[in-house]
């Protein structure tokens, strides 16, 4: 039978996580059971008055329509950026992959908009397309578009989408470019030997063999799509116009901290936090398992 | 089936050539064995004919087919990589039919190929595993039915086996030669192991530096080696080089000795005699002062170095020998056992 090793019990493991602990304690698990509270309290508008009631917050929150409606658009705003920046890198990569000259320029290059902003991502953006100055509705133009995100509600929520993916094309890049330089090169030589051409090769041998950077780029985008696009939302329509992309995560600072109701805003915030923690772990237990290894 | 033909073959990367004017006629059916020590070039000259690699002058031919430009798909090759190269999010039977697949031949008829190649690599029971799920051995044979499924006019092989222990080396190594032979495909297989390239090729081809040191059958490899290179490459334990003097049918050795023989050389060469044709006998002329036995079983090989010089010098001896360290054993050769070699280009001086 082996035995256990015994280690003399010392102060120094405990030294040695405890910034780790500390950290996560002041900086995410307090801040989180301070949401909690207060998502059961209600505060008047000036904070002079505050009234413990349970769940009410959470009680209006299911029958406000308005909420519901953030819920929906939320959905359609992650899967559109999660998809639209996941197969542009997916393309990127695959011809990165592929060039042997100025393979690190162009890399390089590629992960640039990385190092950007939320917000001035968002800036660049609505300069782009700012209805009468930008480049961009200028050129639409021509094509018998009349660009105007201010007053267009489907416009503004493709500008954010676009703005959203674009940010995030690069992180995927770089994921997507070191999973496909980890497949051996022999592989990919076998299918050329056996007459599968470029396009072929990528579907039936790279797609498969990225797949479980696939599933962890998804895990990433969704959660950068529900929280780290507020940056962006904000600089580029404020929400607006009429609310045509307010995702959960702006009506909570919208709610919060414009519109100062601070208990229902907790709501909404915790109801994001669940959100986020039973979509990873679905992700985890369902998704992971059919990811070929 | 068909032959292969390797005319003025120069591969460089940028100005850097590795291999040099490689000429080279493969008949239909042969094996041919590219050997040499590591960065030889021998794989890159493999992947040539692959197409894996750009030729940058010179020309292949498979069959009548120059093939310098066509893709490796439309070369009717199949290979067998070092890692197999197994596509491991497949299973055993999808590896196998995917090149069938992509050549659009009914299902039925793939059905039926895989079926039998699995019978003939007596892989039939897994063709539903994924390759993780498989020994070593079983995903080289997977690599191989990969490979013959596809019913190719060349298979090429490279260094295989070397992934495998030696056991199996030596079992697949046979397994290997008996299906090339039972198929008759032309194939090149290329490895750095001198007796796997000396069991398996009908003919070898010797790689040194990019350059082809000799191309001939394995006997004629070992009995009349073209360079010192392959004279040392070729046989186990390698042959022993000694400086000496010919003058008229008489080498003199490093240490005043002479051996009778070799009436064609004159002046310095380098004298090569193989471990195995140094024959203890008392009154011999070649004296080697002992300096270890290593004993093997069967034979004895003994180091030592010649009598008088630091010439080092191995002589392999049948059943077990043992004398003292440091005493001194004599040794004759055959003059048919001889090699001579020119001194400064190391070429082989013929008769």
């Amino acid at each position: 039978m082996l035995k256990r090793v015994h280690f003399p019990t010392s102060l120094l493991p405990y030294l040695l996580v405890a910034p780790q602990v500390i950290i996560t304690l002041v900086f995410f698990v307090w801040p989180a059971s301070q949401a909690v509270y207060q998502s059961f309290l209600i505060e008047d508008a000036f904070g002079i008055s505050t009234e413990f009631v349970w769940f009410e917050n959470f009680s209006y929150l299911a029958s406000d329509e308005q909420y519901l409606g953030t819920f929906g658009r939320t959905i359609f705003f992650s899967v559109c950026v999660a998809v639209l920046s996941m197969s542009a890198a997916l393309l990127l990569a695959g011809f990165a992959d592929r060039i042997v000259r100025g393979a690190t320029t162009y890399r390089t290059l590629l992960i640039w908009p990385y190092a950007v902003a939320p917000v001035l991502a968002g800036a660049l953006w609505v300069f782009m397309f700012n209805p009468t100055l930008g480049i961009f509705p200028y050129i639409l133009e021509f094509v018998g578009i009349d660009w105007n995100h201010y007053l267009n509600g489907s416009h503004a929520m493709m500008l954010v989408i676009f703005a959203a993916a674009w940010k995030q094309i690069a992180y995927n890049f770089l994921f997507y470019l070191a999973a496909m330089q980890s497949i051996p090169r022999s592989l990919i030589e076998a299918a050329a030997i056996d007459g599968a051409g470029p396009v072929r090769r990528f579907w039936d041998h790279i797609f498969p063999l990225v797949s479980p950077t696939t599933f962890f780029l998804l895990v990433i985008n969704a959660v950068y799509a529900f929280f780290d696009t507020f940056g962006i939302i904000h600089a580029v329509t404020q929400g607006g116009p009429a609310n045509a992309t307010t995702i959960l995560v702006y009506k909570v600072y919208n709610d919060g901290f414009v519109g100062l109701d601070l208990g229902g805003s907790a709501a909404q915030s915790v109801i994001l936090m669940v959100l986020v923690i039973a979509m990873t772990v679905v992700q985890f237990r369902y998704v992971e398992r059919k990811v070929e290894y | 089936m068909a032959s292969i033909t390797m005319k003025d073959l120069v591969k460089a990367y940028g100005d850097v050539e590795v291999l040099h004017h490689v000429e080279g006629e493969i008949e239909d059916g042969e094996l041919i064995v590219i050997v040499g020590p590591s960065g030889c070039g021998k794989s890159t000259l493999l992947r040539m004919v692959a197409g894996l690699e750009t030729i940058t002058s010179g020309e292949i031919s498979i069959g009548d087919k120059v093939v310098n430009n066509l893709e490796p798909a439309d070369r009717d090759i199949a290979m067998v990589f070092q890692n197999y190269a197994l596509y491991p999010h497949m299973s055993v039977r999808e590896n196998m039919a995917y090149g069938l697949k992509i050549r659009k031949i009914s299902k039925d008829e793939i059905d039926q190929r895989v079926r039998e190649a699995a019978d003939i690599l007596e892989i039939g029971q897994y063709l539903d595993r994924k390759p993780r799920q498989l020994s070593g051995g079983q995903r080289q044979r997977v690599a191989m039915g990969r490979a013959i499924v596809r019913n190719p006019q060349v298979f090429l092989f490279d260094e295989p086996l070397s992934n495998l222990d030696a056991k199996l080396r030596v079992q697949m190594r046979l397994e290997i030669r008996k299906l090339q032979q039972r198929l008759g495909v032309t194939s090149i297989y290329v490895t750095h192991d001198q007796v796997e390239a000396m069991t398996l090729g009908d003919r070898l081809m010797v790689l040194n530096g990019g350059y082809v040191e000799q191309f001939g059958t394995p006997i004629e490899l070992y009995d009349r080696p073209a360079t010192l290179f392959v004279a040392g490459f070729i046989g186990s334990p390698s042959m022993n080089f000694l400086p000496a003097t010919a003058t008229n049918g008489l080498l003199t050795l490093g240490n005043g000795a002479s051996v009778t023989g070799a009436n064609h050389a004159n002046g310095a060469i380098t004298l090569g005699i193989r471990p195995e044709h140094l024959v203890h006998d008392e009154n011999g002329p070649i004296k080697i002062s002992v300096q270890m036995f290593e004993q093997l079983g069967a034979n004895t090989l003994m180091h030592g170095v010649l009598d008088g010089t630091d010439n080092d010098i191995v002589a392999s001896m049948p059943g077990h020998v043992t004398a003292g360290e440091g005493s001194v054993m004599s040794f004759s050769v055959e003059a048919s056992n001889l090699h001579v070699f020119d001194a400064t280009s190391g070429k082989r001086i013929e008769e």
